[in-house]
């Protein structure tokens, strides 16, 4: 039975704070939860940030806080990962647990916790170890929408009167949903009470130990809370208020703990909790008479079915990306032409100016040109992702992907991050928090990058749209898309399995994964990821590209003279007919321009490198710049192919420079295989700084960073060259 | 029929069992007793992934993925 001992306690408020310490530190509500219960989304609410809020579990995996103003008071708002309980088992969890045991600097001083109405019992286990804590609580009720949809109905005022503490039913994804929650943060800053202190789990056992340890400090004259014994004894690292000096004391502590060592004292106390769960849910809650089958239940007839379901899951990928590659064709035409007009009308003015006119016209013009085509793209993709995620598809992809990432020493949870990685790899790697061990997270890191980001996306639909597309239709088009992102996936499996049976040793890991019931995504959180995602892709892309594109136009600018060109024209001239005939002088000209430029010979005297790939130098240059961030390589090649272009034309747009681009032979540069090579290159290599610095963070050093770059450095270069050696093989 | 010790193996899609104790405790055998898995515990069991593992189990009116092979470690009976 459940002690229903209880106590009450007030904070002393007639304390004698100096006035120092009471304008110090804010005060701290800390949102904790089950993974899953609408935390960020509450949060997101109160705030009005916009942290991500996802229909699968895991979705925050760091603290992040907030302030907000009420009334006189400043508050300062945290939200943390979920937790199933507070014995953190996951590197998500144990930050949550961290900050509630005040490990990163003062304890919240009131916790609001999230409880799912749809998901009751299981969410009051929880909730119970927090009411044995003795930590001011307010109780949010969310998902009582879904709940009701289910046939399940929570009485809130019910379940405050058993838990002793408020309920606050919330709504917090719609607008003004989450103002009952102020209200009663409001009250508590009045009273800052405390509740009453519940024992949820206790043995008999315990409770002797508790009730004895208790006498036992009465006498020494310490007037301790159970919560606070009962703390003591569960983590031996807690100090009783230093009456561990007691003997009496001290020993009747060893014996308490050694009892809650041994192994039957969790069973028992989990059972006993549950027991308590299931009561109060039992009572505080109605249940229609129950349908056949629920909605959830339904829709995973078909998405979770045994063969169905893995042809469902590449069908909507497959999807995915033939939608992004046919949607935004009509709209990258729009951008192109606008961009064209602008070039051609700027061009115009500067007419007098030719250096100013080549350094805008080609350098910047046509380096946001070649970038900004391609944030439909982007802005599609995330669409489907936030769409994806909101419906609480993930979860079933992964229970799907389990067996197979199972066999190659990984676990059906890495399939979340692993697939959040195909937007961007750095929520990705942070994702992989969640994972059970540290090797596995580590195997998760490593590979997260593998996965194809939005970043890779333009260099696809260039190189697509330039190569595949006019030769073989779009659906092949299409299917390349699709093959492109398939690659990084496929990849992975062989490189988790060598490093998990190779490198790390790793034993097989626990399964373990809560399928959140289907919901619509909520169209606002769906838009503001694209909104946000855009703004991203446009203030980053945007900087790093004015900088680059003016670099790279210099480089490949200066030097120039007349003698040069004099001589070069002199070149043209004692060439072969044949070669004439397939490459005219003023592209000649520009091309050995471009050669003699200090990124050309640069670029040439490194080139031997590339050469088993089928890369020549602009290629090559093109690469290497985007070495900090991948997406540079678009508008670096904008510039290196469009400079020898007739200014006057305005930007060229580069899918046709690229086409016509050759080698000084006359013969064709890019071939639809060395398209295909180059985007291998793309898909395999890590060419991002943001993900280096995360996998540093996240991995306390340079050594996992290092390893990531050199063995995708590595895969990257052996499969472009496997390509063109299949080319050369074939023709 | 009554009910019976078995083996998490025997589970089929719609089988309901009751946990009865446990062989070991573990870290996972712990956890799973935190996510509700505990003594006395009923579940259905709902899906089976492709290849007959993992499994979907509905465990105090949520669903919940686990493994067979790895719960071995909490002894089970199938209910009628
Ligand atoms: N219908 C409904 N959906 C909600 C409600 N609150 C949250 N959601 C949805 O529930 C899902 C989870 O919400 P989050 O706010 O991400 O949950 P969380 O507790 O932060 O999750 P983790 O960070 O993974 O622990 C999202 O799809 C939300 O849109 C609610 O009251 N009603
Ligand atoms: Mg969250």
């Amino acid at each position: 039975m459940p002690s229903q001992a209880r106590e009450r306690r007030r904070k002393n408020r007639d304390s004698s704070l100096t006035d120092q310490q009471r304008s110090l530190p804010l005060p701290t509500v800390a949102l904790v939860g089950n993974p899953n219960s609408g935390k960020t989304t509450l949060f997101n609410a109160l705030t009005g940030t916009h942290q991500k809020v996802a229909n699968y579990p895991g979705v925050t995996v760091e603290e992040v806080s907030a302030e907000v103003e009420i009334g006189e008071t400043t508050l300062k708002f945290t939200d943390l990962p979920g937790l199933y309980s507070l014995d953190p088992a996951t590197e998500d969890e144990a930050v949550a647990v961290g900050v509630l045991r005040g490990d990163f600097g003062s304890r919240p001083d009131l916790l609001v916790c999230v409880v799912d109405a749809n998901n009751l019992e299981r969410n009051l286990y929880l909730v119970g170890e927090l009411l044995e804590q003795g930590a001011p609580l307010i109780v949010a009720l969310t998902m009582t929408d879904v709940a009701a949809r289910e046939g399940v109905q929570v009485d809130p005022h019910a379940l405050a009167s058993e838990l002793g503490v408020d309920v606050i039913p919330v709504t917090a994804h719609r607008k003004g949903g989450a103002r009952p929650i102020l209200e009663a943060i409001e009250r508590w800053l009045e009273t800052r009470a405390d509740h009453m202190v519940v024992s949820t789990c206790d043995t008999q056992e315990m409770q002797h130990y508790t009730e004895a340890i208790s006498q036992a400090l009465a006498r020494i004259g310490i007037d301790a809370l159970r919560s606070e014994i009962r703390a003591a004894v569960l983590d031996p690292g807690t100090s009783l208020r230093g009456a561990e000096e007691f003997p009496e004391v001290d020993a009747l502590l060893q014996q308490a703990r050694e009892a809650a060592a041994r192994e039957e004292f969790h069973e028992t106390a989990a059972a006993t909790r549950y027991e308590w769960a299931n009561r109060i849910a039992t009572n505080v809650t109605r249940r229609e008479a129950k349908r056949t089958l629920s909605i959830t239940d339904r829709i995973d007839r078909i998405l979770v079915h045994r063969v169905g379901g893995l042809l469902v899951f590449l069908a909507v990928m497959y999807f995915v990306f033939q939608s992004i590659y046919t949607l935004a064709a009509p709209l990258m035409t729009l951008i192109e032409d606008g961009f064209a007009w602008v070039g051609s009308a700027v061009s115009g003015w500067l007419e007098p100016w030719p250096l100013a006119q080549s350094a805008i016209v080609d350098g910047l013009i046509a380096g946001l040109a070649a970038m900004f085509v391609f944030l439909p793209q982007i802005l599609i993709l995330f669409f489907f992702i936030a769409f994806l995620e909101g419906t609480g598809y993930l979860a079933r992809a992964a229970f799907l992907m389990d067996r197979l990432l199972g066999w190659c020493g990984l676990n059906g949870r890495a399939f979340i991050p692993l697939l959040s990685s195909f937007a961007c790899a750095v929520p990705g790697i942070m994702a992989a928090r969640v994972m059970p061990d540290a090797r596995s997270r580590l195997a998760t890191i490593l590979v997260a990058p593998l996965m194809s980001c939005s970043a890779r996306l333009p260099v696809y639909v260039l190189l697509i749209g330039a190569f595949i597309e006019p030769q073989f239709g779009p659906t092949v088009a299409g299917i390349t898309l699709f093959g492109m992102h398939l690659l990084g996936l496929v990849v992975a499996i062989p490189v988790v399995l060598v490093l998990n049976r190779a490198i790390f040793k790793a034993h097989r890991l626990p399964f373990l994964l809560e399928l959140p019931a289907y919901q619509w995504p909520k169209w606002r959180d769906v838009l503001l990821t694209m909104y946000m995602r855009g703004k991203v892709f446009v203030s980053v892309a945007g900087r790093i590209i004015v900088t680059m594109s003016i670099l790279v136009w210099a480089l490949l600018y200066f030097p120039r003279s007349d003698e040069d060109f004099a001589r070069f024209r002199s070149e043209y001239e004692q060439l072969p007919a044949r070669t004439q005939a397939l490459i005219s002088e003023d592209a000649y000209l520009e091309q050995r321009q471009a050669e003699n430029s200090l990124l050309g010979r640069f670029g040439k005297a490194i080139e031997p490198i590339f050469i088993p790939a089928g890369f020549d130098w602009r290629i090559t240059m093109g690469i290497l710049a985007a070495f900090p961030a991948r997406e540079v390589i678009v508008p670096t090649l904008g510039i290196i192919f469009n400079l020898g272009s007739d200014v006057d034309e305005g930007s060229r747009d580069l899918r046709s420079s690229l086409q016509a681009a050759t080698w000084p032979d006359g013969s064709r540069l890019i071939t639809p295989w060395t398209a295909v090579g180059l985007m291998v290159f793309f898909a395999l290599c890590c060419q991002c700084m943001a993900t280096l610095a995360t996998v540093r963070r996240e991995t306390n050093g340079w050594k996992w960073p290092v390893f990531m770059f050199t063995y995708m450095s590595v895969l990257a270069y052996l499969g472009a060259v496997a390509v063109h050696q299949l080319e050369l093989a074939f023709s | 029929m009554i009910a019976s010790e078995a083996k998490w193996q025997d589970l089929k899609v719609g089988s309901r069992a009751r946990v009865t104790g446990f062989r070991k405790i573990g870290k996972l055998s712990k956890r799973l007793m935190e996510m509700g898995l505990t003594v006395g515990a009923e579940f259905t069991v709902q899906k089976v992934a492709p290849l007959g593992d993992p499994i979907e189990i509905v465990l105090r009116g949520y669903r919940l993925c686990l493994r067979k092979r790895e719960s071995d470690d909490v002894r089970i009976e199938i209910l009628p």
